[in-house]
């Protein structure tokens, strides 16, 4: 048998995974293990899928995904805290012939911009939300969050969580779809391969709902932090699936087809 | 029309992509004005009630971000809020029109008349250091007049304009004259005229982003120095201002706005005494016309400013004069409006027999 070389490997007929290409070159400057990296690909992927990316604007919120335009090569625009929706919302009036989505942080979705998130999903803004939930505030270096779980410890609820002292965990994703412009609200996760297939098919169900000017979908996918939550990849991955999914099960919640 | 009403047509007339807004007086009658006039069906333009001042003030920062010509009003509350958005737009140099029809303040304050929000105007009241163009009408046509004058200074300079009333020139009625409706921006001049707008990333371009961030400090001060001499550039082009029988004038009054209305009939009561007065109306805020005062300085032998404030503009006045003469702040505050003869007896008490 003659030995394979690299070139052989490398024919397209071999080939089984590509990178995007709308995602840049550039180092993500997520923890190694985060879930950012993989939500941020399956967005894009389902943009190139769709051929949409020369007609979609993406909203970067204040959070570790602030910089999300340094990763996603397609038009972007980077909001104050909070804001994304109202961004979006106007993006998406004055060029209702776009495709707009905003990612965005729990801190930045469920905590500081609650009433823009839930007055567009009210409003049933023709867009896509992409809300990553990982129950605490990671870029400012581990605090409590509005989806933090009772009891969980984080730098400013050192002793874990006293819901009597510091309040109840936001179910932000229940709350939006009770409102009539929601009109697909599921939860995803993205910590194994088939998680992954089912969120990225969550996404493209989104931006196609979109294409059909359905109304606002909301996509949260739950995820881990690592270095918020002080543990290893592997052994955040076993807490998200032993304590946050129980909290927040993953599955759709509204789907009006 | 009403000021407001007017400032509202403007807009549509000038060509308007978007407004974004929220009620509170005394400026509601914009957003009433643009929702009764269906400005979707004459131009296509989108007029959306928002669920706050911030929504509002962030969804303009999207449609700017877009290219779009944009705008909100508000009144000072909710221009404080505001400021939060207005430091964004200024840092990701967007351009924007902002209305603040100004009531009294602090905190809820009244519902009348004010011009005590001069500083948070025209020295930066958000955070950071930033600048925005601000217009001062002083009548129902000037309203009309500085919204499509705002648009023009906006784009030209890719940052937000300021259009400075209050609550007496925003409710009071007087002809105006408008202009003709100028068309919105089509696709293509979006695309030939602001290459930096996000409307989607093609082949032939790398990706467009809006952003006010840059944490590599040593660029975010380049960017810093870029905006400063933008600003500076603002100062020696876009300065303007009015003169009333300055020529001739042994004292001077400096007046913007309501107040500049009611100083020039002070300065008809004093002339008729046979006391040579001026009015010197500034018509931007920022950039102030320190280079026309610091000259008449050379002239008068006091300056008295007339403001609806405890004396904001004053401390700009005596940054062009120095201590050359006399300058006196004459002001009421809390929404209440100065009578000429309050102005002639201001002038009498603290400048010509002071």
């Amino acid at each position: 048998m003659a030995e394979i070389t690299k070139e052989d490997i490398r024919k397209p007929e071999n080939l089984i995974y590509k990178k995007t290409e709308l995602l840049t070159d550039k180092a993500l400057s997520y923890c190694p293990g985060c879930g950012h990296g993989t939500a941020h690909r399956i967005v894009m992927e389902v943009l190139e899928e769709m051929d949409i990316q020369d007609k979609t604007i993406g909203i970067a919120p204040v959070g570790c995904s602030v910089l999300a335009y340094e990763f996603m090569n397609i038009d972007m625009q980077q909001a104050a805290h909070g804001r994304a929706p109202a961004l979006a919302t106007a993006v998406k009036r004055l060029n209702p012939d776009k495709f707009v989505f905003t990612y965005q942080g729990d801190g930045d979705l469920a905590a500081i911009g609650t009433a823009e998130t839930i007055h567009a999903c009210n409003r049933g803004e023709n867009i896509v939300i992409i809300f990553i939930n990982n129950g605490i505030y990671g870029m400012t270096g581990g605090q409590m969050a509005p989806t933090t779980l009772p009891g969980m410890k984080s730098s400013t609820s050192p002793y874990g969580r006293d819901v009597h002292m510091m309040g109840n965990p936001l179910k932000m994703t229940e709350l939006v779809a009770q409102l009539p412009g929601t009109i697909y609200v599921t939860r995803q996760a993205v910590h194994t391969p088939a998680n992954v297939r089912k969120t990225k098919k969550a996404i493209r169900k989104a931006f196609e709902n979109q294409k059909l000017n359905k109304g606002l979908s909301f996509v949260e996918i739950v995820s881990n932090c690592n270095s918020g939550w002080k543990m290893n990849p592997v052994q955040a991955n076993e807490w998200m699936v032993e304590n946050m999914f129980p909290f927040y099960p993953l599955g759709d919640i509204k789907v009006n087809d | 029309m009403k000021g407001n009403e007017a400032f509202a047509e403007a807009a549509i007339r000038a060509g308007a992509d978007g407004y974004f807004g929220y009620p509170i007086t005394p400026q509601s009658e914009v957003m009433e004005y643009l929702m009764a006039e269906k400005p979707h069906e004459r131009t296509g333009m989108v007029v959306l009630q928002a669920e706050s001042e911030v929504a509002a003030i962030n969804m303009v920062y999207g449609g700017a971000a877009c290219g779009k010509r944009v705008l909100t009003s508000s009144s000072s509350p909710g221009i404080s809020l505001k400021q939060e958005g207005i430091s964004y737009i200024a840092g990701a140099e967007l351009p924007c029109v902002i209305l603040n029809v100004v009531r009294g303040g602090p905190g809820l304050g009244t519902i009348q008349p004010s011009q005590s929000d001069y500083f948070q105007s025209t020295k930066g009241g958000g955070h950071g250091d930033y600048r925005m163009i601000v217009l001062a009408p002083s009548s129902v046509q000037e309203m009309a007049d500085f919204a499509r004058l705002g648009f023009d200074l906006a784009f030209k300079y890719r940052n937000p304009v300021l259009v400075l009333s209050d609550g007496a020139i925003g409710q009071m009625m007087e002809k105006v004259e408008l202009d003709e409706q100028r068309p919105r921006f089509t696709e293509e001049e979006i695309i030939k005229n602001t290459p930096w707008a996000t409307t989607g990333k093609t082949k032939d371009r790398e990706r467009n982003i809006i952003t006010s961030l840059d944490l590599d400090s040593a660029k975010q001060e380049l960017h810093n120095h870029a905006l400063q001499a933008k600003y500076k550039l603002m100062q020696e082009q876009e300065t303007r201002f009015e003169m009333i029988s300055c020529e001739d004038a042994d004292y001077l009054i400096v007046a913007y706005g309501t107040s500049a209305r009611i100083s020039q009939k002070a300065v008809d009561l004093l002339r008729a005494e046979g006391i040579k007065v001026g009015l010197l109306r500034p018509i931007t805020l920022y950039p102030f016309p320190t280079e026309i005062i610091s000259k008449l300085a050379d002239q008068v032998k006091g300056i008295l400013t007339v403001e609806m404030s405890a004396g904001q503009m004053i401390e700009d006045v005596r940054l062009a004069v120095g201590c050359r003469v006399k300058v006196e702040h004459f002001g009421r505050m809390g929404g209440i409006i100065p009578s000429p003869t309050e102005v002639v007896e201001a002038m009498q008490t603290k400048i010509i027999g002071g």
